[in-house]
């Protein structure tokens, strides 16, 4: 890897680091447009619960993986939800590289192989 | 249940279909994986991880669409753009898998319902629009601005239309079809051009930066132009 392309990669790091960490604070928390779909019909309570209504989300069932302590795109037991979010967007950004990074780096051509 | 749920949850779809989908996702990967090899030499693996890497970021950001309705990018087209279909369909992958295990969103059962809307049909409409696109438009950053703009709008409608295809397989839930359709056809819409937006700057930024990162800028060649051909020969 070129140091060029290294620059290329830290620049583009941190753009995503401050998109995930910082300006999706600001991001809208209106649900989205699957999620609205599916909401559509029912009425919920102030903890987001189904009270009655008919929609897609009816049988919906719970997250096997809710008690993740990255669950909902916050750190668990971070009070302060700007830290929350910049700390696990950040933390998002960077394993998501590395997850990704790494496996395309095992899979990749080696030279001199038409593999 | 207070959630920041971006992707098809638990339970929406039933057991049986989700498997299915599940299967058919894996079987779809593998074969991304193998005809990837070919592109990924060691200028693509850390650009595809760049890729990613900010297809999650960017998927954090919903914008509003319509009143109480946001969206947020889906990234398949980004992705064909900059690193080619079958890394592009593995970088969403890669994306959706780290969110549904760590970040709890997209139920684990629905996995490869996710995978199969927006990994595999979303980045297979982006892919072949921009292919088609690039035949006719310059390729330079304007011509890959449009691209990606009119490839995120169809792509995004598509993979949405994914998810009334499952829902309509095995939906736990028995509202109208056209309805829902139409609904999700109508938001994302609205959703496609907030994307086709935020993947026409990057391309673009890219294009300008380092146009040879850019794989739309070095692969998807134009047929030979048969005239000059025949001239020349």
């Amino acid at each position: 890897m070129t140091k060029k392309l290294g620059w290329f990669l830290a620049g583009g790091l941190l753009v995503a680091v401050l998109l995930a960490g910082v300006v999706s604070n600001f991001a809208s928390s209106s649900p989205d447009g699957l999620d609205a779909t599916a909401r559509e019909g029912c009425t919920f309570n102030a903890e987001g619960e189904i009270t009655g209504g008919t929609c897609i989300a009816q049988e919906e069932g719970e997250h096997q993986l809710g008690d993740s302590p990255l669950a909902d795109y916050g750190i668990r037991g971070v009070g302060n939800s700007f830290v929350s979010t910049l700390l696990a967007g950040t933390a998002g950004v960077l394993i998501t590289f590395g997850v990704g990074a790494g496996l395309f780096w095992v899979a990749r051509r080696r030279q001199g192989t038409d593999a | 249940m207070e959630t920041t749920a971006m992707h098809i949850a638990n339970g929406i779809v039933d057991g049986p279909v989700s498997a299915v989908f599940a299967v058919l996702a894996v079987a779809a990967l593998a074969f991304c994986v193998r005809k990837a090899r070919n592109d990924l030499d060691e200028r693509l693996a850390p650009m595809a991880g760049l890729v990613a890497a900010f297809i999650f970021a960017v998927q954090m950001l919903n914008f509003q669409v319509l009143p109480g309705v946001s969206g947020h990018l889906l990234g398949g087209t980004l992705a064909v753009i900059l690193v080619g279909p079958w890394v592009g369909a593995l970088c969403v992958s890669t994306v959706l898998i780290v969110q549904c295990l760590l970040f709890a969103d997209g139920g684990l059962t629905a996995l490869g319902l996710n995978i199969t809307n927006m990994a595999l049909l979303g980045t297979a409409a982006g892919y072949l629009l921009v292919a088609g696109l690039l035949r006719v438009l310059p390729r330079n950053a304007q011509g890959l601005a449009v691209t990606a703009f009119v490839a995120s709008v169809v792509s995004v409608v598509v993979a949405s239309q994914g998810f009334v295809f499952e829902y309509a397989l095995g939906g736990t839930t028995e509202l109208s079809l056209p309805w829902v359709s139409g609904t999700m056809a109508l938001s994302h819409t609205l959703i496609g051009i907030g994307e086709g937006l935020i993947a026409a700057t990057t391309v673009a930024t890219v294009a300008k930066v380092r146009p040879d990162l850019v794989y739309a800028l070095r692969r998807f060649r134009k047929p030979a132009p048969v005239v000059e051909a025949g001239v020349k020969a």
